[in-house]
């Protein structure tokens, strides 16, 4: 039997594994469908990663090289699927080399990551042409295989991906005509906004949308239509861009379906399981990390995040039960969702962090959290924004013995 | 005054600079202030892609400056970096172009391949 059995070997699985060594696990495993460790961080050659834990701009596979070097006394199975996990701790998975196999943990590590949102999902019209790629899909195309996916490229979505690869393609000497957003604010970082469009002179056009593709072998061009409050297209808007190439950087979806098939209990929100404040699911002695929980926009996050996944693991397979009073965390106005979405007090220390994201752009706001009428903390914030994920540190006496906490946003009075 | 948005780090302050007297605000740190300082008198970024793997599993191996370089000479560093190739095996921080463009920058690799 395993102590701890780490499933997916990029960053969250990485910092996950190794931490729960750190912590005692004696046993630990990751196991990692493809050949190599790091996941997507590999085909991330740009840098801005690291700079909150290192200090440093790293790359991709920088930042993955800094937890592959601590690897040592941790099994890795690569190339290996897993097929299924269970609520008593089985994990079956199968691989070319080791065949099936079905190994038993005395905790398991969801750190599966997440997948891009395709074509089929945001339902375009239009023609069914070769040269739309979801930018990840491209990204790999061209850092990693070593493809140019095209030469004249529309970008659909302004997350941080599609915010790259405008960047990525301009320098490889392709012409990136548009980057079109629908909501009326970017879903990216805005660093990404300045040193990927702005730099190269890419227009962005917000509350835009990709009404048409054409193209009868490859895409030929696309229509391009304002949309209204209602995110509709506003008939008499449209324009057309000629273009061979189209990317998707439409959103990404925690890839669950190993927590949905072992029962664990999903929140609609983040697609992702229901965590306590340590990572653990709603099953016991199975924890999750990373974009499987809810989709991050720094790996830094994730990394911390897979730490404090790992020691509970750590802790768990050592026999410590976790258990006590449960403080229900709600998203109140202005607030989409909370991770942790639920507290045992007893577990915490002296604080408890709280991420979550905002529902639209705020300037100089007030975060506050609050039990019924009584406000029990609050923090100012000079800036709010979707695309970038807000963390909080709630001293844990604040919370007392609340049922249920709500985050909350309001404009400063 | 001008206004941007520092991209030294993820957080993305918005600064407001004066174009004669070079005081800045609303950083959150002094990074921002040098940044908003650089930014508009002579703009720099680290420049990142791949080269060439002749001899390995992989087709391309990541680079990047190993520090940052005028904005204005992205293309130039480009044209160096399409001719450049690297041998199985490469390390990180190996170099694989020296004082690219006479920037005084190499351009180093990302990745142990």
């Amino acid at each position: 039997m395993r102590d701890v059995i780490v499933i997916g070997g990029g960053p969250a699985g990485l910092a996950a594994a190794i931490k729960a060594r750190e912590c005692g696990a004696s046993d630990v495993l990751i196991i990692e469908r493809d050949s190599c460790l790091g996941g997507i961080l590999n085909q991330c050659i740009h840098n801005g990663f690291g700079l909150h834990r290192f200090k440093q701009e790293l790359t991709g596979p920088e930042y993955a090289a800094r937890f592959i070097s601590q690897l040592d006394g941790i099994d890795i199975a690569t190339d290996s699927m897993v097929l299924s996990v269970t609520r008593d701790l089985v994990v079956r998975s199968v691989s070319r080399t080791r065949g099936y196999t079905e190994e038993k943990a005395k905790a398991i590590v969801l750190a599966m990551g997440c997948r891009e949102r395709t074509r089929g999902a945001i339902s375009i019209p239009g023609d069914r042409p070769a040269g739309v790629y979801t930018a990840g899909a491209a990204q790999r195309y061209m850092n990693i295989e070593g493809y140019m996916v095209g030469r004249n490229a529309v970008i659909l979505g302004s997350g941080d991906i599609g915010l790259i690869m405008a960047r990525r393609m301009t320098l490889e000497g392709a012409k990136v005509h548009a980057c079109i957003e629908l909501m009326p604010y970017s879903g990216g970082l805005n660093r990404n906004i300045v040193q990927c469009l702005k730099d190269f002179d890419i227009p962005l056009y917000l509350s835009h949308t990709i009404t048409d593709i054409r193209g009868s072998r490859r895409v030929e061009g696309v229509t391009v239509a304002e949309v209204g409050p209602d995110r509709r297209p506003i008939s008499g808007t449209e324009f057309d861009i000629d273009c061979d190439t189209v990317l998707l950087s439409v959103g990404l979806i925690p890839e669950n379906e190993l927590t949905r098939a072992a029962g664990i209990p999903i929140d609609r929100r983040t697609n992702g399981a229901v965590v306590f404040e340590n990572m653990e699911t709603g099953a016991e002695g199975i924890f999750a990390c990373g974009n499987v929980v809810h989709v991050h926009d720094l790996v830094d996050y994730v990394s911390a995040e897979a730490e404090r996944a790992g020691k509970a693991a750590a802790e768990y397979a050592a026999g410590k039960r976790a258990g006590g009073r449960i403080t229900e965390v709600a998203a109140g106005n202005g607030v989409s969702y909370t991770v942790p979405q639920r507290i045992r007090t007893s577990g915490c220390g002296k604080t408890v962090d709280l991420f979550f994201r905002v529902r639209s752009v705020f300037r100089n706001v007030r975060i506050t959290v609050s039990s019924g009428e009584k406000t029990l903390a609050s923090y100012p914030r000079e800036h709010c924004a979707p695309g970038e994920m807000e963390h909080i540190v709630l001293p844990v006496s604040l919370i007392g013995d609340s049922d249920e906490i709500t985050v909350s946003v309001a404009e400063d009075k | 005054m001008k206004e941007m948005i520092c991209i030294v780090c993820p957080k993305g302050c918005h600064l407001n600079i004066d174009e004669s007297t070079l005081a800045v605000n609303g950083n959150g740190c002094p990074r921002g202030a040098e940044y908003a300082r650089t930014e508009l008198t002579a703009p720099v970024r680290v420049l990142t892609s791949t080269v060439r793997l002749v001899g390995g599993e992989l087709e391309r191996c990541p680079v990047r400056t190993d520090r940052a370089v005028p904005r204005d000479r992205l293309s130039d560093i480009m044209a160096e970096i399409h001719r450049a190739s690297v041998t199985h095996p490469v390390h990180i921080g190996d170099t694989v172009i020296s004082d690219v463009c006479g920037t005084g920058a190499d351009v180093i690799v990302t990745r142990d391949l």
